[in-house]
């Protein structure tokens, strides 16, 4: 090998690649077997991830497989592994879905306009900017603490379905301002001024068009953040979420006038991850097999979410029609 | 006559005017919806505010109690002990122990993966791969909790009898392959703004997909790779539920990942889990701790922006 | 007309060019390539001259779905560099190429002359350390640069960067190179630095340089080629295209009526 890179070192002081076609033409046989080792490697790190994700799954599916049945969503939990269901947990989960819906899409949706639409570039605008995406990064744990002083205790609204509600709202504040304000970035300028054009106001303008016409893209953002309350564990536990709820929070909806009931907004709640978690902190096997059941409902849940949504965006990214 | 009063009439209404007032009704309800959307995007700025204010609030309970110089330099966290220490130290350590090994897992892979995707997979392999590491992103951190317990901790005690059950070592591995998506998202972007022509320059002298890869298109895209690694290392530091699950409760002064410690974030967790009173010492303690980690993680994310905003201005 | 006592290095042999999406961009250009002379690429925007001048390094090849047909033969061992078997990375060994906007990597100014070293394994420092002095000293930049070889390349103006780059394809002792309007971007003062340095490296290899400005092709070019719309129309030596060239449309785009 040293022979032969001398040889080489030869060949560029000394003479023209022409005159030592042999060993240029070993060397770069020597640097394309480079690329093809990387290229192996490359494709390997890839597959890690995916093959990582797969493992999980099938493990978790192999695992929980005695639990798949009907029994396991109409159940409460129990002290005993094998009659314990998850039914107050998913009952939980979609109506604390409810509200950080109801609250993370009107304000997310309203501030990407704002910071897209309306804000004036200044010290103003920057300071929003750079908030929103401090909050991106900060540790979802840390958005329990947050609510465990702030809306358990600060605004006495208790260990309820409201204040977790609230708090994955937040959370997903970020993911929801984000992609709407790059929906709204890709509608072209022309679109706008066509609207004024026509003597439509900023809001009409906004309204009938901008939001309308960047819908898709917004979805796109809402349904992601969604997905990532579904499976938010840490901040609920700091909220202090109980673990062993054998009850279902009072019905939303009621048989005499108004129909409508906001009782269940305080009620205690628990949910799926918590669920799972607290399962999954026994050290008696049987509880495992119901973590690994719920794990693998919650997983189908949030790939089927994230499936969804990266879907709806390469098709929108498809039919652009401008 | 007549007409004067008529241009006297003109003259009066002509302030309210319909039309007028219309446009004022219509301009008032403009200045009102403007209002109402600042508002809802003022709602970050009250969000990191009001994150800021509780934590020192509370933190401050705490450090009436506990003096700074305790808390930074003990090497005991018993806070709910009979015979309390409130030292910091080993819940530091178990963060920076699991951080420090999810690193050496997604930093090799995640750049590996980026320079993959940048440089040698064709547009058919990034359009699927993409989504695919995207889908890994959205699994909820809970389901590799297990993974990293009922998984990856057996399979190591093949390999090290010896191993605990829980172990700071199987949580780090789940988490370096939790975070592999975001270094490779992250490095792949910046790579990409490498422009075209400096690629060209390399190839034209004769180098391989690799050398250039290597020679050219990482070191030019370095400060977008330090900012991938700079977030990396913000989530790694900030994730709780793998470690909760996997790395152990017990806080415990050990850089040795075969151990099993609890980490800043597991500590919050299993105060939370229990009941403790408001206003408690042990209530504010995790205050306390979570005011450390969020000082962490916000020094880690302002470096990372800033990397990041120099390569993005840099081509 | 033409001088056939001068040896041929490369000649390009019916050549046909397509790009990945269907368009045509050569049409079966015959042209000669002679040995240590400057031929010189003219034509309106949009003729072909980079995609003529790209296939000689097979720099084509980095983008899927680019085809070529015919041959570019070079000599004295009268390879087709454009056949299959031939490989890119050998050709480019062979034949450098300086670009329209300079685009120095981003490493210090030795290692930027040094790169073609390290790509070819050299390992020699100073063997290495020599090659890069020489090399700058070639490209006319070595005492501005002397004392400064550690600092980054970008620090430099642009006509610096400009002959920075062809230092470093000059570092590895090229049979052929390419210029792809080299001083487009740089004023009038670097343009003369970078004209006279091609009448220099004439003496060492084979130049090939496109360019829009008349007066550089008849002050470097010994020969001038003229092409639109993806063919050929003249070739010659320069003094004959510029006095008296043969097609009505070659004197109008020289002369500026057109183009
Ligand atoms: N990547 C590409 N794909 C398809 N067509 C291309 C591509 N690059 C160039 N072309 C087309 O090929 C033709 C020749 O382009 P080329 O860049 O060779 O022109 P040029 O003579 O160098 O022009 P200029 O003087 O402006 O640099 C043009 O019609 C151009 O539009
Ligand atoms: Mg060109």
């Amino acid at each position: 090998m040293a022979l032969h890179d001398s040889q080489i070192a030869g060949a560029l002081t000394k003479a023209s690649v022409l005159e030592n076609l042999g060993a240029v033409r070993a060397m770069i046989r020597r640097h394309k077997r480079n690329d093809i080792v990387f290229a192996g490697i490359g494709l390997l790190a890839l597959m890690l991830g995916l093959l990582t994700l797969l493992t999980l799954f099938i493990d978790l599916v192999m695992d929980g497989y005695p639990r798949f049945n009907l029994q396991f969503l109409s159940e409460f939990p129990s002290r005993r592994a094998g009659s314990a269901g998850l039914l107050s947990a998913w009952v939980g989960s979609a109506l604390i879905m409810i509200v950080t819906f109801l609250t993370a899409v009107p304000v997310g949706v309203a501030a990407g306009v704002y910071l897209e639409e309306y804000a004036p570039k200044n010290w103003f605008s920057d300071l929003i900017e750079i908030n929103v995406s401090n909050l991106a990064g900060v540790p979802s744990i840390i958005y329990g603490l947050l609510a465990l002083g702030l809306f358990v205790y600060g605004l006495d609204l208790g260990q309820s379905i409201l204040t977790a509600g609230l708090t994955l709202g937040l959370l997903i504040l970020p993911i929801v301002i984000v992609s709407t304000r790059e929906a709204i970035r890709g509608i072209p300028v022309a679109i706008r001024e066509a609207a004024y054009a026509v003597g439509a106001t900023k809001w009409q303008v906004v309204s009938d068009h901008v939001v309308k016409y960047s819908q898709g893209g917004i979805l796109t953002g809402v349904i992601i953040g969604m997905s990532r309350a579904i499976g938010e564990t840490a901040p609920i536990i700091t909220i202090g979420a109980l673990t062993f709820i054998a009850f279902l929070p009072p019905s939303p909806i009621s048989d005499v006038a108004p129909y409508l009931n906001f009782e269940w907004l305080s009620s205690s709640f628990t949910v799926l991850p918590i669920q799972m978690f607290n399962w999954l902190s026994r050290p008696d096997h049987a509880f495992h097999i119901n973590a690994a059941a719920t794990g693998a409902i919650i997983i189908m849940l949030t790939l089927l979410m994230n499936g969804t949504a990266i879907y709806l965006r390469y098709q929108i990214r498809k039919n652009i029609k401008w | 006559m007549n007409t004067a009063t008529n241009m006297l009439n003109h003259f009066t209404t002509l302030p309210i005017s319909p039309r007028l007032a219309k446009n004022i009704r219509r301009n008032f309800k403009e200045r009102i919806i403007e209002l109402i959307l600042m508002l809802a995007a003022l709602s970050a700025v009250f969000t990191t505010f009001a994150i800021v204010a509780i934590l020192l609030y509370e933190s401050f309970g705490f450090f009436k109690t506990v003096s700074l110089i305790e808390f930074f330099t003990g090497t005991q966290w018993t806070p709910l002990f009979e015979d309390a220490h409130y030292g910091i130290m080993p819940l530091v350590a178990g963060t920076l122990t699991t951080s420090f090994v999810a690193l050496a897992v997604a930093v090799p892979i995640g750049t590996i993966t980026a320079i993959y995707l940048s440089e040698f997979a064709s547009h058919k392999v990034r359009e699927i791969a993409k989504p695919i590491l995207e889908l890994l992103v959205g699994v909820p951190t809970i389901a590799f909790g297990y993974f990293a317990l009922l998984f990856v901790t057996p399979l190591l005690q093949k390999i090290y009898p010896g191993l605990p059950g829980f172990n700071m070592l199987s949580a780090g591995l789940v988490m370096g392959v939790m975070i592999v998506p975001y270094i490779a998202s992250v490095a792949e972007d910046a790579m990409r703004a490498v422009p075209m022509s400096m690629r060209e320059g390399s190839y034209a002298m004769g180098a391989t997909r690799f050398q250039t890869a290597i020679r050219v298109v990482t070191p030019a895209a370095t400060s977008g790779i330090v900012a991938a690694y700079i977030l990396a290392i913000s989530r790694a530091v900030g994730e709780t539920m793998v470690v909760a699950v996997a790395a152990g409760q017990q806080p415990k002064l050990t850089f040795d990942p075969t151990e099993g410690a609890a980490t800043i974030t597991a500590y919050i967790v299993q105060v939370a889990m229990g009941d403790l009173p408001h206003a408690s010492i042990g209530y504010q303690s995790i205050f306390a701790a979570g005011l450390v980690l969020f000082a962490l993680t916000l020094c880690f994310n302002i470096l990372g922006h800033i990397a990041r905003k120099k390569y993005r201005e840099q081509y | 007309m033409v001088n056939t006592s001068t040896p041929l290095k490369a000649e390009s042999k019916d050549l046909n060019f397509f790009y990945a999406n269907g368009h045509q961009a050569l049409k079966s250009v015959n042209m000669p390539l002679y040995e240590n002379k400057i031929t010189a690429l003219i034509g309106p925007s949009g003729c072909g001259k980079s995609t003529f001048l790209r296939c000689f390094n097979r720099m084509h090849d980095l983008y899927p779905g680019n085809k070529y047909e015919g041959g570019i033969v070079m000599h004295p061992d009268n390879t087709n560099v454009l056949a299959a078997g031939v490989d890119p990375i050998e050709v480019r060994m062979r034949i450098s190429m300086v670009f329209q906007k300079p685009n120095p990597f981003p490493k210090t100014i030795f290692e930027n002359v040094a790169y073609g070293l390290h790509v070819r394994d050299e390992k020699n420092k100073r063997v290495i350390a020599d090659k890069v002095e020489e090399a700058l000293k070639g490209a006319a930049l070595w005492d501005e640069v002397k004392d400064r070889l550690n600092d980054l390349a970008f620090n430099l103006s642009g006509g610096q960067q400009q002959r920075l780059c062809i230092a470093r394809a000059l570092a590895t002792d090229p049979e052929i190179m390419l210029f792809d309007e080299p001083t487009s971007a740089l004023d009038p003062i670097a343009t003369a630095n970078i004209e006279e340095l091609m009448s220099e490296l004439k003496n060492k290899l084979t130049i090939l340089v496109v360019t829009h400005n008349m007066q550089q092709a008849a002050r470097v070019s010994d020969y001038t080629a003229y092409m639109y719309l993806g063919e050929l129309m003249e070739y010659g030596d320069t003094d004959t295209i510029f006095t008296r060239p043969t097609r009505r449309e070659t004197e109008d785009y020289i002369t500026g009526k057109f183009g």
